[in-house]
């Protein structure tokens, strides 16, 4: 089987890449809209040094493909390269280890070129028989590869054309593969680590070609990651060519909240992940620490619907919860400063994102009316009730963030405010697989994090899991033919009109985008985040 | 002596087993499973095709009947091997070897502390003629009993490692760790310690052999130390087993706000994930200290207190 790949404009686009990339080194002027002004005040980056990160929490496994927690991701994103890398500012997926590709107009065949020259950290090359043997290892790895797994369905294989050549091949159309090909979860590893157990690759780690590579670590108590020498294979995005600067990074596992802030205020740390609201005043007090928040991609925080609930099924219904929560509120009383209110399924730090917020504004009246027109009426207990039912919901949220609780309980205050009752109901995170399976609920609370538009096709097409069950239709044409077009101005179009449909009929309702938090002190310098909103420390340095 | 211990042995070996038996029940009814608890690993909501997560049911065995599970746990739990951590795919065995050494520097240290400064506390509270001081020293120990763990370690940490840079506030590299985590843990027990032992000692010193020392013309501090403290000392004894009960269950909280790794760590990780392998592992852990610690009691206390055997002889005698 022959296909003729269609060769896209991707040389001249890393021409334009590198020609950028290369101009901001030179003028080092610009910076990135949230890397320090260090480099800007004229200070020379130095190379050297140690920064310790402290995180809250272990996955308990060192192999980036079975790991899907940021904290432990932290870490482990810097000893994998990807085939691409995704700017954060544009959504573009620009080279990395792959310096051109192309893609079959079917969106069912990628075609990777890769640069000549990187090597694993066991000194065997990057190339083709290595992406083979990275992908059909990595649907075999198990539960914990849930990310990788996800990206790679519909894998049929990759044929390795020549050394530097591999051609990777699905039986239906994905075009969310080549974002996902600059994701952590796809990182290329050795073909010795390939070969390795899910659980080995857990306790032993993987051999990948990235700027440090994992030097050590002690279960619950820290990672260690020395840096690479030889590097020369960098991401399109960077501003340093070759080696990173820092000679090792530790990431330590400290899980009170309050301990990080003080370790990171007293110097004990460098930096910290996961910065809560409540964090920000100890931290702007002393005036030697940075704040820096970005928007995680993908599907922000939302009531999920049920969709064949009796109840739910009444689109005046689900409209009027969507317009009686007060998003602006939430932002402001729980979470981090720069947060931002929903203003579509997907955050605005998503590719493909549109601006909906006048359809998520808050407008009491329009809940009110909308329930009235429908027949819900105040009764004694301030609950509207139409035909003896009262307008009652059961939320059921896991304690997998600080943010959860505060937040139901204020959409609880404000759908009272308008006569809908909501209960909530926390569950063990050992049970939501159990929960969106089984459909036994009215709404789940919960976001998703993926830098590409098409989580909306496995959140919400009724072909897949349909978690919400909806019923099929209009939707799921839209999403299914932007999961086929490579045509960004057409996939643009048809990811806009999927995330109109989900607004307009309230399938679920967009209340908050996750914003991930860092309390950086001012002495390290371009700590930065990548597109989906996890660090990067190829550039970083310390003074 | 034979047979009691053979007894002991027998009870021993009992309380494991419902130990073990029990947690895994109340494991299996928890909804949810250690596979979808992995599948949600990055903590999002994005949904897992069925048949995948069935396959991977399967692959680790939860599919199967709970007594076939039950019979195959405890078949090889029997022979010492508690199987994979669901989580991280490392032995449960090495798992917590790794992580005992940890926990036991954590819990010797607590509890030297805890017999020093307790006893010193006990002893002086009793000991000194001023009034004021021994009701100070008597309200100490229940201070310390109702004071969480947990908030005393975060008020020692700010103070001594944020505000005045003395010691590390997280970690467990070297004995400057150590001190915090050690004191923090100390505290509670060292209160119920002191607590017990300071009514054992104004029990003790009511009694009419004290005075008799007292009449031969003992000096006070020999009353104290060499006749009173050896008999009150014995119902604190009998304590021991409990403060190493006490000293694991306090090692989750102090552990966690220190950041250290340990038993204490491995078992809120584990419980989080629902990984059963390790929960059972740490259970029948604990519950293994627990009976060791008791058995050691009632074996050490006859030779501190010949009255026991005695006793134990007259029972046998008549019975």
């Amino acid at each position: 089987m022959h296909r003729a790949p269609q060769t896209t404009a991707v040389r001249r686009r890393l021409i334009a890449t590198l020609a950028v990339a290369g101009s901001i080194v030179l003028t080092t002027a610009c910076g990135s809209d949230v890397g320090t002004a260090g480099a800007a005040d004229g200070d020379a980056a130095k190379a050297g040094g140690t920064l310790t990160f402290a995180v809250g929490s272990y996955a308990g496994c060192v192999d980036p493909q079975q790991v899907g927690s940021n904290d432990t991701i932290y870490a482990l994103r810097q000893i994998v390269d990807s085939l691409t890398d995704q700017d954060p500012a544009t959504g573009k997926v620009v080279p990395w280890l792959a310096e051109r590709w192309e893609v079959s107009p079917d969106a069912r065949t990628f075609t990777f070129h890769l640069r000549p020259g990187a090597t694993f950290s066991d000194g065997t090359p990057v190339d083709a028989q290595a992406v083979k043997d990275t992908f059909d290892a990595a649907p075999k790895l198990g539960a914990k590869a849930v990310l990788a797994i996800g990206y790679l369905s519909g894998y049929t294989g990759t044929r390795v054309v020549d050394d530097l050549t591999a051609e990777v091949s699905f039986k239906q159309p994905n075009a969310q593969f080549l974002q996902a090909t600059s994701t952590f979860s796809l990182g290329l590893v050795s073909s010795a680590s390939a070969r390795k157990t899910a659980d080995q690759r857990c306790t032993e780690g993987i051999i990948g070609s990235g700027p440090f590579k994992l030097e050590g670590y002690k279960a619950n108590q820290s990672i260690t990651l020395a840096r690479r020498t030889g590097y020369n294979w960098g991401s399109s995005l960077w501003r340093k060519p070759g080696e990173a600067y820092l000679d090792k990074v530790v990431f330590t596992i400290v899980p009170e909240a309050g301990v990080r802030t003080g370790s990171l205020q007293s110097g004990q740390v460098d930096a910290i992940g996961s910065v809560g609201l409540a964090d920000e005043s100890a931290l702007q007090g002393g005036g030697n620490v940075d704040l820096r928040a970005r928007a995680n991609p993908g599907v922000v925080f939302n009531l999920g619907l049920n969709n064949s609930r009796p109840l739910l099924r009444d689109l005046a219904v689900r409209q009027a919860i969507q317009a009686a929560i007060n998003r602006q509120e939430i932002v402001n009383a729980t979470f981090p400063t720069g947060s931002k209110p929903a203003t579509s399924v997907l955050a605005h730090t998503t590719p493909l994102y549109t601006d909906l917020s006048a359809q998520l504004a808050f407008d009491p009246g329009k809940a009110v009316s909308l329930l009235e027109a429908a027949g819900w009426r105040l009764g004694a207990d301030g609950i509207r009730a139409k035909d003896g039912t009262r307008l009652s919901l059961e939320v059921d949220w896991f304690a997998n963030a600080a943010t959860n609780r505060p937040t139901l309980e204020l959409i609880q205050q404000q759908l009272k405010a308008v006569g809908v009752e909501i209960r909530l109901r926390e569950l063990p995170i050992a049970q939501i697989t159990q929960i969106q399976q089984s459909g036994d609920f009215d709404a789940l609370w919960g976001n998703i994090t993926r830098a590409d538009p098409d989580i909306l096709r496995s959140s919400y097409s009724t072909a897949l899991a349909n978690t919400y069950r909806l019923d099929p239709g209009k939707l799921d044409t839209v999403l299914d033919e932007q999961a086929a077009t490579t045509d960004t101005t057409k996939r643009q179009a048809l990811v806009s009109q999927a995330q109109q449909l989900i607004v307009e009929n309230a399938y679920v309702i967009p209340v908050v985008e996750l914003t991930t938090e860092l309390g950086v002190a001012k002495r390290v310098h371009d700590l930065d985040f990548e597109a989906s909103s996890r660090i990067q420390l190829h550039d970083t340095w310390k003074s | 002596m034979r047979r009691y211990l053979a007894g002991r042995l027998g009870q021993a070996v009992a309380v494991l087993w419902a130990a073990y038996t029990v947690s895994f029940l109340v494991l299996d009814l928890l909804p949810g499973d250690p596979v979808s608890a992995m599948a949600a690993g990055g903590l999002d909501q994005a949904a897992i095709e069925p048949a995948q997560i069935e396959a991977l049911r399967r692959e680790y065995g939860f599919d199967q009947p709970i007594l076939v599970q039950y019979l195959n746990y405890l078949g090889r739990a029997v022979r010492g091997d508690f199987g994979n951590s669901v989580a991280t795919g490392r032995p449960v065995t090495s798992t917590l070897a790794d992580a005992l050494p940890y926990t036991l520097q954590l819990t010797a240290a607590a509890l030297v502390l805890a017999v020093v400064l307790g006893g010193a506390v006990a002893l002086y509270a009793t000991y000194t003629a001023h009034r004021w001081l021994r009701q100070l020293l008597m309200s100490l120990p229940s201070l310390g009993v109702s004071l969480p763990t947990f908030w005393i370690g975060l008020m020692l940490v700010q103070l001594l490692s944020f505000r005045l840079h003395l010691l590390p506030a997280f970690g467990n590299d070297g004995a400057a760790s150590l001190i915090l985590p050690a004191v923090t843990l100390a505290v509670p027990t060292g209160a119920m310690l002191a607590q017990l032992l300071a009514k054992s000692l104004l029990t003790t010193l009511d009694e009419p052999y004290v005075q008799t020392a007292r009449a031969k013309g003992a000096g006070r501090t020999r009353v104290h130390l060499r006749h009173a403290l050896r008999n009150a000392a014995l119902p604190a004894f009998t304590m021991a087993g409990i403060l190493v009960g006490n000293l694991m269950a306090g090692s989750v909280v102090v552990e966690t706000v220190f950041s250290r790794n340990g038993v204490g760590r491995e078992t809120v990780s584990a419980v989080t994930v629902q990984d059963i392998p390790v929960v059972q592992g740490v259970i029948v852990f604990g519950a293994s200290t627990f009976v060791l610690a008791n058995l050691a009691v009632d074996l050490i206390y006859p030779l501190l207190d010949p009255r026991i055997v005695v006793a134990a002889a007259q029972q046998r005698s008549t019975g």
